[in-house]
Order: C-alpha cells, then structure tokens, then sequence
C-alpha cells in the first residue's frame, strides 16, 4: 500500500484531546474537530451531540479536496484556509501540514478574528503531536509493534461473522 | 489508507465504488443502507444533481462488528460516473484502501466499462497506487436486463487479473452484500500484511 496508514496511540490521542479542549474554550466555540484528509474523523470537542460527527468529516474532507483541486488548476499549491458563513452559524476549516485539517464551528459569541488567532496558535502545537506520532509508527516499524496488533491472529471465520 | 486509532479501538477503512455512469454504483449504496440495521450505519449522504445523477460522491459509514475487541468500520463511497467529472473521480480515490468496480452487463455498454476500467487504473497511478496491488472486486451488475453479455465473456474482457467477480442485480441486492463481503475481506488481509 503506498503512502502510511493513519495510526493513533492512546497516549497522543489524549494530547491531542486536551489541545481541542483548549481550543474549543480560548475560541468561544461550538465545535471543534480534526478530521484526516480521507475523511476519517480523529478527535472532537464541545456540543457534537446534534451533529453527524461521521458526515460532517466526509464532507469537509471533500471539500477540502475539491478547494486543492481547484487550487492546482490555477497554479497554487494548496489553499490552507476555507471560511464559510451562514446566518448563525460559521465554520472555519484549515489545514494542518498536508495530512490533517482542523474544523471550528462557531456563532456570534466568537469571531472569525479570535477563531483565526487561536487556530493559528492550536495548528502548531497539533502539528508537534501529529509529528510525534509519525516518529512512534516509524519505530514501530523498525522494532515491532509498539501496541498489540489486532491483526495478529485475523482469520476468515472473524470476517465472516461481520456480516452476519 | 486506514486509520488504526489503539485509543477508540477502531479500524477505518475506505471502499470505493468505481465504474461508468448508470452502471448501478449508487443502487448498490442504497441497498446496503436499506439492508443494514439501524445502529449498524450513519446517513446515506448523496452530492446528486435534480436528476439524481451522482455529482460528487455518495457517502456511507458502516459499522460492521468488533474483531479482537476493534470496532471495524467501512466508508463506501461512489465516484460520479459520469465522463466529465473525471477531475472529481480523482480526488475520491485519495486514501482508498479497496475498490469494487461495477460494470454495466449490457452490450452497448461494453466500451464505456473498458473506458471506465483505464480511467480507474489512470486516476490511480496519479495517486501512486496500482490497481494491481489493491483489494479489489468486480461485479457484474444489471444481469436481469435482456441484452447483456455472457459472463464468461464480459470476465474476459475486464477481469485481467482473475480477482473475486460477482453476477448482480443490484436493486434486488443480488451480489451487492457479496461484493462488498469480498473487497473488506481482502482490505483487512491487506492490514494484516501491515500490522
């Protein structure tokens, strides 16, 4: 398989939580999320309960791939920051290295300046920790697996059962 | 490309569904939507033109079961079919993990499944990835249609490289839960060869 499968361990996952946390306060916001550029969604915090977390993730993941589409056909390399927004609420969406993109959802009770400011200051300290886990996959690599892998002892009959 | 998270215990992988437009890859969403239990599946999301032709992608996230205690997830998803979205076709393939390719059994239909096969195995090189080395299936769809094409045949012409092949009829689900079985299969052989 080319390129590297995305892997998140529980001790970055929790880094990774705390520094959402502290966005989603500093930031005033509804709602903060990272999502990987497949769509997967990989962390959240503040009011998800009403949201479809999942589609929200596709979509912003296609998006995000449609704005780099357009992006290259005039010439540009990326476009790192997308801004929508509605009559309550708006979403910033932004781009961590070239793997992972930041939501904040938000409403009148913030703004897109504090929201572009603390996003900025969130984007670095996530960007170390996504950098820290790419340096734990390598190792695991190289040394054999850092955690149990569930794929061990993987057999046709486990597969079967999914879709019973 | 999965995402493997140890902290929720969750493995995320990525299907897609290739093939030309009106082959059946929408159909084949809808009936595992309509087939899946509640709390087994999110929203069936459609980016659909006024006629319901597919304009960017249908989405659906699958929760299947656990396998040695990790949740395995599946999100399919459709490329628009259609010949002159080819610049969306691309960016959905980003990150595959299998890909079914369904083709349309009719005779008339013949060239635009071989042109849809060359655009799969194109889009794909300019991602980096070979179709020769991905999980893979094909399904013969739309086999309740007057006018269509031996199997055999049909096998010859698109299946080069003898993987799994399944006859449907995909608003009635014939082959569509085979399919899908037969490509996650092989995308968590794949993991396993990894991890």
């Amino acid at each position: 398989m080319i390129g590297s499968d995305l892997v998140m361990y529980e001790e970055e996952f929790r880094k990774i939580d705390s520094e959402l946390q502290k966005l989603h306060q500093q930031s005033n916001a509804k709602v903060v999320f990272l999502v990987d550029k497949n769509g997967q969604l990989i962390a959240s915090a503040g009011e998800t309960r009403d949201i479809d977390t999942t589609s929200l993730a596709s979509l912003t993941a296609g998006n995000i791939a449609a704005t780099g589409g357009i992006a290259r056909l005039l010439g540009e390399k990326e476009f790192t920051i997308l801004f929508h927004e509605g009559e309550k609420d708006n979403i910033h969406i932004s781009l961590i290295g070239q793997r992972i993109i930041l939501v904040v959802i938000f409403d009148q009770r913030s703004s897109l300046g504090l929201v572009r400011l603390r996003v900025k200051k969130s984007t670095e300290a996530l960007a170390r920790i996504f950098d820290e886990i790419n340096k734990k996959v390598e190792k695991d690599k190289g040394e054999g697996p850092f955690e149990e892998s569930p794929f061990a002892e993987i057999s046709d009959e486990d597969i079967d059962s999914l879709f019973r | 490309m999965s995402f493997i998270n140890y902290s929720s215990r969750e493995i995320n992988c990525k299907i897609v569904y290739y093939g030309p437009g009106l082959c059946g890859k929408t159909t084949n969403l809808q009936y595992i939507y309509r087939r899946t239990n509640p709390d087994q599946k999110g929203k069936l999301i459609s980016l659909a033109t006024e006629t319901e032709r597919t304009l960017f992608f249908d989405f659906l996230p699958l929760a299947l079961g656990d396998i040695k205690g990790f949740r395995i997830r599946f999100h399919l998803y459709t490329v628009p079919g259609q010949v002159f979205y080819a610049a969306s076709r691309k960016l959905i393939l980003k990150g595959v993990d299998g890909v079914v390719f369904v083709a349309d059994s009719q005779i008339e239909r013949m060239e635009s499944n071989m042109e849809s096969l060359d655009d799969l195995q194109i889009n794909l090189a300019e991602q980096g990835y070979e179709l020769e080395k991905l999980p893979f299936a094909i399904q013969y769809n739309k086999r309740d249609l007057p006018n269509i094409v031996p199997v055999k045949e049909i096998n010859k012409l698109l299946n080069h490289r003898d993987v799994p092949w399944f006859e449907g009829i995909a608003p009635t689900g014939k082959g569509v839960f085979e399919t899908l079985k037969s490509v996650a299969k092989l995308v968590l052989f794949e993991l396993k060869k990894h991890y």
